[in-house]
């Protein structure tokens, strides 16, 4: 028999099925996208954007000063004053319907620029971030003439000029979260992209431009912390949609703390991912793989907080251990590759920090084989066991491929050690009992919680946090509700 | 003693789905193709299930089986053919000295619903024509009735029936009704002694399909996982082109690993797939797709 049947086993490696970059079209420098079109490239104030898989040079990206934020401002309130706020609603929600049809038409390039700026898995670029943003684009364009409707007997009034700040985790899909529902209620936008991560929400600016919007509904302005908070000091921004760390959230909202300006928070996480020994383990395994190792752990809602039910952990820990093994870390091009490259140097030094300490407080550290030698940022998968509830592997965000497990034996004990962070975004619980399922979810302090799945998103969702993690929601009726006074 | 029957593992069909999409968007290529498609061909049962089958039938099944494409020589053998018992010894005859073992269905193929007697003479009659493996169906209706003991007993027997033959446990998948079923049927054939648990007889719709198949593999992990042992996996029925061959074999890869990809622990129960994958091999070696014709039927 043609048996090579050895105890070993056959190594079937994949060959590299890399997506071609080769119809790519990016510019040497970038300007501003301000009043409907690109200022000139400021070499002075500029910065630039690398590939963080090669620490290739990719583009240079003009930094906003005081002087174009301003400019930025006064163009989006010239646009709600002179277009946005008097064309009709049927109008605005066409203007969305075609940006949506427009980022399907480019999907696949701008699914290539998101994985080359940002380190993440074209598989991931392709089949979640840019179906998602046109969709709620889709969404969103569909709501433009029946706000009337959200809340009986109310007549919601747009704000005027939404400041929007984005990070780097999902750019081109936060940027849709933030001006997908700004625009269908009838506001004009300032967006500041994160700094390691400009180029699609530039692409964005490009699309928007041939989308014959009128001058100054969107204007996108690149820059860092700087520009950011110039952005958020200026008096005519009347709504302030921020996303990312929660030091700055708190910072904001000191920062506007007298005015009128109206905020929503998207803040850190840190989710507890609750397995119970009824549950389909084999399932639950896929959960939690998915629910941490998405997209890098570069994820809010991340479940990097595994509690184990006792009398299944040994079982979990090493099936998991198994499946993390089969990961493939890599070039973040490669179809194949399930787990791409961190996005920039400092979060790797930061997740490094805690992996060190994870080592110096003497804990279980599973690390799977990082293949990949190239020049890039990358962080194999891992998976800490044997840690307490007090490390702060447990009680920080780490924004990475980390995984913390924690063991409990009764309900109580779990909806304890979830409820115990000052974080609330988001939460896990997985149990073939329904009745269960519903206890402990009513239970958990978050603001999204999957039962039996972890990390879907869809664009009639709502999206947010409780506690630390901040508040404000953004999709469905209620990302509405964000944007309008009623 | 038997097994706790009362005990399932549950399984979560959302679940299986999504997996099931993610191991099938793999992108496989040049060398791990050409590897991949030799290594499906080296896993087929080449199978011949009608009532009217000829002996000529036979005959060019188990020479397609030996020497699949003269056109790409140094191609492997298929792993076994896959015949009725009446056609077992002409296909051992042919076969003898080769590598390619008969398969035969018995117990009742393919409903099952004979006496317990009858399936034990005609697996005895199989192997006395010379079968080295026995396909056999269990019976379904009990195993629906919730008579597990039963259908335990049952494939006891036949195995201590089977010899030194090995016995592959057909589930009838498309006829269990959920996964949850199939993963039970699974564990209940695993701790009955079955070597290899199969899906389907390709006689119902629907056949194999990615998801079961994924159940059943779990199902050998987790045996293998508590007890060290192997058991094979055979999937049959609707698997006729070399992508979704391909496709499962990734599921089988990243599921079990390297020691189940050869056919000792992995078969594809298909009649059509072989000229598939010689279609796609002449392809690789000479660039262009050839019409069908220059492949031989079976």
């Amino acid at each position: 028999m043609n048996n090579n049947d050895n105890k070993k086993g056959f190594e079937w490696t994949y060959a590299p099925a890399k997506e071609s970059v080769e119809h790519i079209k990016l510019n040497e420098t970038y300007g501003h996208f301000i009043n409907g079109d690109f200022t000139s490239f400021d070499k002075k104030n500029s910065f630039t954007s690398i590939n963080p898989a090669t620490q290739e040079k990719l583009a240079r990206i003009s930094v906003a000063g005081k002087k174009e934020v301003n400019a930025a401002v006064r163009s989006a309130l010239n646009g709600y004053q002179k277009y946005w706020s008097k064309i009709s609603p049927k109008e605005r929600g066409k203007y969305l319907f075609r940006i949506a049809r427009m980022i399907q038409e480019r999907a696949r390039e701008l699914s290539v620029i998101e994985t080359l700026d940002g380190g993440k898995p074209i598989r991931e670029s392709r089949d979640f971030d840019i179906p998602l943003a046109a969709h709620h684009f889709f969404y969103y364009a569909g709501w433009a003439d029946k706000l009337e409707y959200i809340l009986p007997n109310r007549k919601p009034k747009s704000l005027g000029v939404a400041a929007q700040i984005i990070p780097w985790n999902f750019p081109l899909l936060m940027a849709a979260w933030k001006i997908a529902p700004a625009l269908a209620t009838g506001n004009t936008v300032v967006l500041k992209p994160a700094e390691t991560t400009s180029l699609s929400a530039l692409k964005l600016a490009e699309i928007i431009r041939d989308a014959d919007l009128p001058p100054g509904v969107v204007n996108i302005i690149t820059g860092g912390g700087a520009t950011g908070e110039q952005l958020c000091a200026h008096d005519d921004v009347n709504k302030i949609a921020f996303t990312g760390s929660t030091e700055i959230g708190k910072d904001i909202q000191k920062q506007i703390d007298g005015t009128s300006k109206k905020l929503s928070l998207e803040l850190g996480g840190k989710a507890a991912h609750i397995i119970f020994d009824d549950a389909a383990i084999n399932q639950a395994i896929e959960g939690i793989v998915n629910g941490i190792f998405f997209n890098q752990g570069h994820v809010c809602c991340a479940g990097s907080r595994l509690l184990v039910q006792e009398n299944v952990l040994d079982e979990v820990i090493e099936k998991l251990q198994k499946r993390m093994q089969s990961l493939i870390v890599g070039d973040p091009l490669d179809k194949n590759t399930d787990i791409g490259a961190v996005n920039n140097e400092s979060q790797l030094s930061k997740i490094n920090f805690f992996l060190e300490l994870a080592h110096k407080e003497g804990l279980e550290v599973f690390q799977t084989q990082n293949k990949n030698s190239s020049a890039g940022y990358f962080c194999a998968p891992t998976l800490i066991s044997g840690v307490s509830q007090n490390s702060r592997l447990v009680q920080e965000e780490i924004f990475g491929p980390v995984l913390t497990v924690q063991s409990f034996r009764t309900t109580e004990e779990a909806i304890d050690k979830a409820n115990n962070t000052p974080f609330g975004l988001s939460a896990g619980v997985w149990s073939e009992k329904t009745s269960r399922i519903f206890q402990v979810t009513s239970k958990l302090r978050a603001g999204v919680v999957w039962a039996n799945t972890y990390n879907k998103f869809d664009p009639s969702s709502p999206f947010g946090g409780y506690k630390e993690s901040g508040f404000g929601r953004e999709g469905g009726v209620h990302g509405l509700i964000s944007y309008l006074s009623i | 003693m038997y097994p706790d029957f009362k005990k399932n593992i549950p399984v979560d069909q959302a679940g299986v789905d999504e997996r099931v999409a993610r191991l099938a968007a793999r992108s496989i290529k040049k060398n791990t193709k050409i590897t991949g498609l030799k290594l499906a061909l080296s896993m087929i049962d080449l199978t011949t299930l009608e009532g009217k089958d000829t002996p000529d039938n036979i005959e060019q099944l188990c020479r397609k089986a030996l020497m699949p494409s003269a056109a790409l020589p140094g191609l492997p053998t298929v792993a076994a053919v896959c015949v009725y018992p009446k056609h077992v010894r002409q296909a051992k005859k042919i076969l003898l000295d080769s590598t390619v073992k008969v398969a035969s269905v018995a117990s009742g193929f393919p409903s099952g619903n004979t006496s317990r007697k009858v399936k034990l003479e005609e697996v005895k009659f199989a192997i006395d024509e010379g079968a080295d493996e026995i396909d056999m169906v269990i019976s379904r209706g009990e195993f629906l009735k919730g008579n597990y003991t039963f259908v335990f007993d049952e494939i006891a027997a036949i195995k201590h029936g089977c010899g030194k033959a090995r016995l592959k446990v057909i589930l009838e998948t498309g006829e269990l009704g959920n996964l949850d079923q199939v993963r039970r049927a699974s564990d209940l054939a695993i701790a009955a002694g079955a070597d290899f648990i199969k899906t389907s007889t390709g006689k119902v719709q629907p056949a194999a399909t990615p998801a079961v198949t994924l159940v059943m593999l779990e199902a050998i992990s987790d045996h293998f996982r508590k007890t060290g042992k192997m058991v094979g996996m055979k999937p049959a029925g609707g698997i006729s082109t070399s992508k979704v061959a391909l496709q499962y074999l990734v599921m089988v890869y990243e599921t079990l690993g390297g020691e189940w990809m050869n056919n000792t622990w992995f078969r594809f129960g298909a009649s059509s797939l072989a000229n598939d994958i010689i279609l796609q091999l002449l392809k690789e070696k000479t660039g262009t797709y050839h019409s069908a014709n220059y492949i031989s039927v079976d």
